[in-house]
């Protein structure tokens, strides 16, 4: 897949990259590839050694250490993002239209129009819209585009067909104009809109536009689970030779449900199981996040259970759990996902006339979509679940039922074992040898690993203090500390209220982490980035603990573009505690808002280091793992 | 721009001399053989071994030690490569051959240590390829275990080196899954390993004069540059920035107590660049008068950061609040696998500290000979790689180790 990984797998040291081997002789160069990257290497390779480096990485000079990313590569992802199937108006079951938000991208290259041929699939990455010849007009199907620009393209498919063969030059030039003159059509279709202005084209163009105006993210979402078994069960269909495209397709970001999207809300609410009540205020800015009343929806799916024919019992008993918070904290909500799948896998059977292979994707696919609607998926869960679905994509047909099933349930094992239970035995081995005697550790929260870790580090016998860090409402660190202290570590308990006062007589922050993201930025229990901060504030170190599992190749800069809520009145209230009821009758107001949030997203600057299964590295360098081992481990 | 790339200027530079890489190796033909009893253990744990070396190679020059440079030098030029690593295979294998239990792979470290011109990852990585040689191993996993048996008693015998750490672990990393093993002969594959250790002097060399081309672009004329400790690599740079006519001039500190500063600055007297000493504290007094800072390294560690002399992180510091750029040259073979958090987060190299006067007991004394500085105050490495930016450092280290 990527030239640079595959380059460096086989026969061939890493240890060439730096400056440390000579040039092989030459005799040998030919039996095996030149074995460095070695930048003292007289540049006068033989054609052989040329063949055998590869194209984006290792003929470069030594100076350029990144290697430039091939325009190409650019180009087949924006032609693979226009053919995946998300849309939002479709002309025919072949029209293909291009999401916005690749918008840039795709008119950078290929502009305002991309043809694609549909018929002819293997060919399709290298195809762009001049190279479709005229005669294949019957099979070749439009690709439709960003609604900015869509006005033209969605009036009549003839004038498109029309369009077609002007060179791909001049469309060039159209394209930034035509979006410029898309936004002006719309303010001057608005105007005229009480004129009437005629033909059918054009007044289905300003439909299109003053809609996309007014809810520009409509066109973006596909409806996610939906989405997720369609994909598959596409990129399935086309043959074996299209395994890379295949992963690319993967790579693109995966649209979100957006839940202020009206009439996307009502499809899924037809299709849910759980049956969530809205909530009454909700909060204007995080609108595109799912807001139930909590509460209300356990005894009734209680009463379900019988009735539920496709769900299987463990994924519906786990659902309940999620729903009620019995199970919480990333690796325990992923493990009991992964057990409660390995039970419906056990007992699964293909029907007749059916495929495993596909039958079974879709089936997990239902079980994620439960699971969301209990409780939205971690992103460590998605991870996972990608994983599982990559495994059953890429079982061999020629396996038997219960071969495959076997295979699966040890690939769920391995996945438990490998990279949770191992990978936290790693950090904890790292993660000790930055405990000196004397130190003062704090944590916030519950974490798993930094639990194992304090715990370690106390059977090593060294003397420490742990300062346990909580916050209401949920009170995770209790739990925690009530380990820690049955252990005789010495502690001390606090609320993040004093985490200023406390951070002066600190030598060290552990804190754990739902995800960490690509840019560095920590994903992680409501609090975290607060408690970081101050730590750098007090230039006190924050080491992150997280599984390399847990990362993920997305960027976030704030917690408001993806987060999750929590129930409103676990803030409103005090449990236990009657004779604080100042909100009491309150909550229903239609100007007050409560705002309960699960997850808070710390920068990469008030991180010093990242501690995960392949070692202590810099936050600057997640991506760098995302690149060199997401690939390998995970998805192969 | 293609003509100043690296590859570029050295395949110009190796047209014209092809002879110029010195063996520094030949030096061990004179050198005396080390004694057995007091080798197995540091005699003077508490001292850092690493900085003794150092002190004694980079202090002020005594008559002695000058004439035996000198003669190293003219021994270096007069030599070529193949004929110096023929005399010396002969007299490590003839020492190492009678008496295999008596081999010490650190004595073999420390007399290849002795040679002033030798980093002290190369002569790690040669007493590897001593073990290699002594070894009677008859396979590849034999003598691995052997080989990290002695990088294992190397590196805790200097545990303050991290230049001695970094080369051990490369040069495991490289046997562990070197193409060599590849090959059906064992013996071939032996031989091979060799072969590497042995080019490595070579290659350090050379990865100084890369560093040395790729930091050109960044001295401009009449610029001033702050330097500090006394490095191989920082002297390459303004020594090849001398030779291409640049006008520059340089400050030394003077970095007591080794007074690493005083060698430098006598060393750049002699190719006639104007030199200017201060004191250590006298950094930030003339830091508005310097363009950059220009700074060798013992380690690059993960974070990106670098371990250097004592001095490193308080310049680093200054020339950060007053916006100069901090430039650190180092040889990628310097590249370690550690991660301080802070100053105190690694073993402290201790040296003597000689104040010219007596100390009261009652005073205590700072020791430590080096400092952490965190990847946030430096503005660009130039190593053989490339000119890197901290962040870069992780990513180069995590493809070699992982």
């Amino acid at each position: 897949m990527d030239p640079r990984r595959t380059a460096r797998t086989v026969s061939d040291p890493k240890v060439r990259q730096v400056g440390f081997f000579t040039p092989a002789p030459p005799e040998r160069s030919i039996s095996d590839p030149p074995r460095f990257q070695d930048p003292i290497q007289p540049p006068s390779p033989s054609p052989t050694q040329v063949n055998d480096q590869s194209p984006s990485g290792n003929s470069l000079s030594p100076v350029m250490i990144p290697p430039a990313h091939h325009h190409s590569d650019n180009f087949l992802r924006t032609a693979l993002q226009a053919t995946s199937p998300p849309k939002a108006f479709s002309y025919s079951a072949k029209t293909v239209t291009i999401p916005p938000e690749n918008e840039d991208v795709a008119s950078s290259f290929s502009p305002g129009r991309k043809v694609v041929s549909a018929k002819s699939p293997s060919s399709f990455p290298g195809v762009k819209a001049s190279s479709v010849p005229a005669s294949e007009l019957t099979t070749v199907s439009v690709v439709n585009l960003p609604p900015g620009i869509s006005e033209k393209a969605g009036g009549a498919s003839v004038e498109v067909q029309n369009d077609r063969p002007v060179s791909a030059k001049t469309l060039k030039e159209k394209t930034s104009k035509a979006e410029r003159r898309a936004l002006q059509e719309a303010q001057r279709a608005a105007k005229a809109a009480a004129k009437a202005e005629g033909t059918k084209a054009s007044s289905a163009a300003s439909k299109v536009v003053t809609s996309a105006n007014t809810k520009p993210s409509k066109a973006t979402k596909p409806s996610s689970q939906k989405n997720d078994g369609s994909q598959v069960a596409a990129s399935e269909k086309k043959g074996g030779d299209r395994a890379p495209e295949k992963d690319r397709k993967k790579d693109a970001p995966h649209p979100r449900m957006q839940y202020d999207d009206k009439s996307r809300v009502e499809k899924a609410k037809k299709r849910a199981v759980v049956k969530q009540t809205e909530a009454r205020n909700r909060v204007e800015l995080f609108r595109h996040l799912p807001q139930y009343e909590h509460g209300t929806q356990l005894p009734d799916l209680e009463t379900k259970f019988f009735e539920l024919d496709p769900m299987h019992p463990a994924v519906y008993k786990v659902g309940l759990q999620y729903l009620s918070g019995d199970i919480r904290g990333g690796n325990a909500r992923c493990i009991a996902m992964f057990q409660a799948f390995k039970e419906a896998i056990k007992d699964y059977s293909t029907p007749p006339e059916k495929t495993l292979i596909r039958d079974l994707t879709a089936r997990i696919s239902s079980y994620v979509s439960f699971l969301i609607e209990c409780r939205p998926l971690s992103i460590s869960m998605g991870n996972a679940i990608k994983f599982l679905k990559n495994r059953i994509a890429k079982l061999p047909l020629a396996l038997s039922e219960s071969e495959a099933k076997s295979t699966l349930m040890l690939d769920i094992d391995r996945f438990i074992n490998e990279k949770i239970i191992l990978s936290e035995k790693v950090i904890v081995k790292h993660a000790v040898t930055k405990i000196r005697d004397g130190d003062v550790l704090l944590t916030y929260g519950a974490s798993s690993v930094v639990e194992m870790i304090l715990l370690h580090a106390h059977e090593l016998g060294k003397h420490f203090r742990v300062v346990v860090v909580d916050s209401r409402p949920k009170l995770e660190g209790q739990l925690l500390l009530r380990r820690l202290v049955r252990k005789g570590l010495s502690c001390t308990y606090t609320h993040v209220n004093a985490v200023s006062c406390i951070m002066q007589d600190v030598t060290r922050v552990f804190l754990g982490a739902s995800s960490v993201l690509s840019n560095g930025t920590v994903y992680s229990r409501v609090g975290t980035a607060c408690v970081a901060m101050v730590a750098h504030a007090f230039r006190v170190p924050v080491l992150v603990c997280c599984e390399a599992y847990k990362f993920h190749e997305r960027v976030q800069l704030d917690s408001i573009c993806f987060n999750e809520l929590g129930n409103p009145d676990a803030i409103s209230k005090v449990q236990g505690r009657e004779e604080i009821n100042y909100l009491d009758g309150l909550v229903n107001q239609e100007n007050l808002q409560l705002l309960n949030l699960i997850y808070d997203a710390t920068p990469s600057d008030y991180v010093s280091m990242v501690i995960t299964d392949y070692g202590m590295i810099p936050p600057t360098s997640v991506p760098v793992i995302v690149r060199e081992y997401r690939r390998d481990h995970l998805w192969s | 721009m293609w003509w100043r790339s690296a590859s570029f200027i050295l395949d110009r530079q190796q047209e014209q001399n092809t002879n110029l890489p010195p063996n520094p190796e030949s030096l061990l033909l004179s050198s005396p053989p080390p004694s057995m009893a007091d080798s197995l253990q540091n005699p003077k744990p508490d001292i850092s071994a690493y900085y003794q070396t150092r002190a004694a190679h980079h202090a002020v020059v005594t008559n002695d030690w000058l004439a035996q440079a000198q003669a190293a030098v003219s021994v270096q030029t007069n030599d070529d490569v193949s004929s110096g690593s023929d005399g010396r295979v002969a007299p490590t294998g003839g020492g190492t051959g009678g008496d295999n239990k008596t081999f010490s792979v650190i004595d073999e470290f420390n007399s290849w240590r002795k040679q002033p011109d030798l980093a002290e990852a190369v002569a790690a990585i040669r007493a590897l390829a001593a073990v290699i040689r002594a070894s009677q191993a008859t396979t590849m996993m034999e003598l691995e275990i052997e080989l990290k048996k002695a990088s294992d008693s190397l590196k805790a015998w200097d545990a303050t080196s991290i230049s001695l750490t970094a080369g051990c672990d490369l040069f495991m990393r490289y046997v562990t899954r070197t193409s060599a093993l590849e090959y059906e002969d064992f013996n071939s594959a032996r031989y091979r390993l060799i072969e590497r250790a042995e080019k490595f002097g070579e290659i350090s060399y050379k990865a100084r004069r890369i560093i040395a081309m790729l930091s050109q672009d960044f001295i401009f004329d009449g610029c001033t540059i702050l330097v500090h400790g006394f490095s191989r690599v920082v002297l390459e740079v303004l020594k090849t920035a001398a030779q291409n006519k640049k006008n520059f001039r340089v400050f030394c500190t003077e970095g007591r107590p080794d007074r690493t500063g005083l060698r430098l600055s006598n060393e750049l007297a002699k190719l006639d660049v104007p030199v200017k000493l201060l004191i250590d504290s006298a950094v930030a007094y003339t830091m508005d008068e310097v363009d950059m800072v220009l700074v060798g390294a013992d380690g690059v560690v993960e974070s990106g950061g670098i371990i250097n002399m004592m001095g490193t992180y308080q310049i680093a510091l200054v020339s950060h609040s007053m916006n100069k750029p901090v430039y650190v040259a180092a040889e990628s073979y310097k590249f370690a696998r550690l991660y301080p958090l802070d100053q105190k987060d690694m073993g402290p190299a201790l040296r003597t500290i000689d104040f010219g006067v007596p100390i009261p007991s009652k005073v205590e004394v700072e020791k430590s000979a080096r400092d952490y500085t965190p990847p946030q105050y430096l503005t660009l490495l130039f190593t053989d790689l490339g000119v890197l930016t901290p962040s870069v450092v992780s990513d180069e280290l995590i493809q070699l180790y992982l």
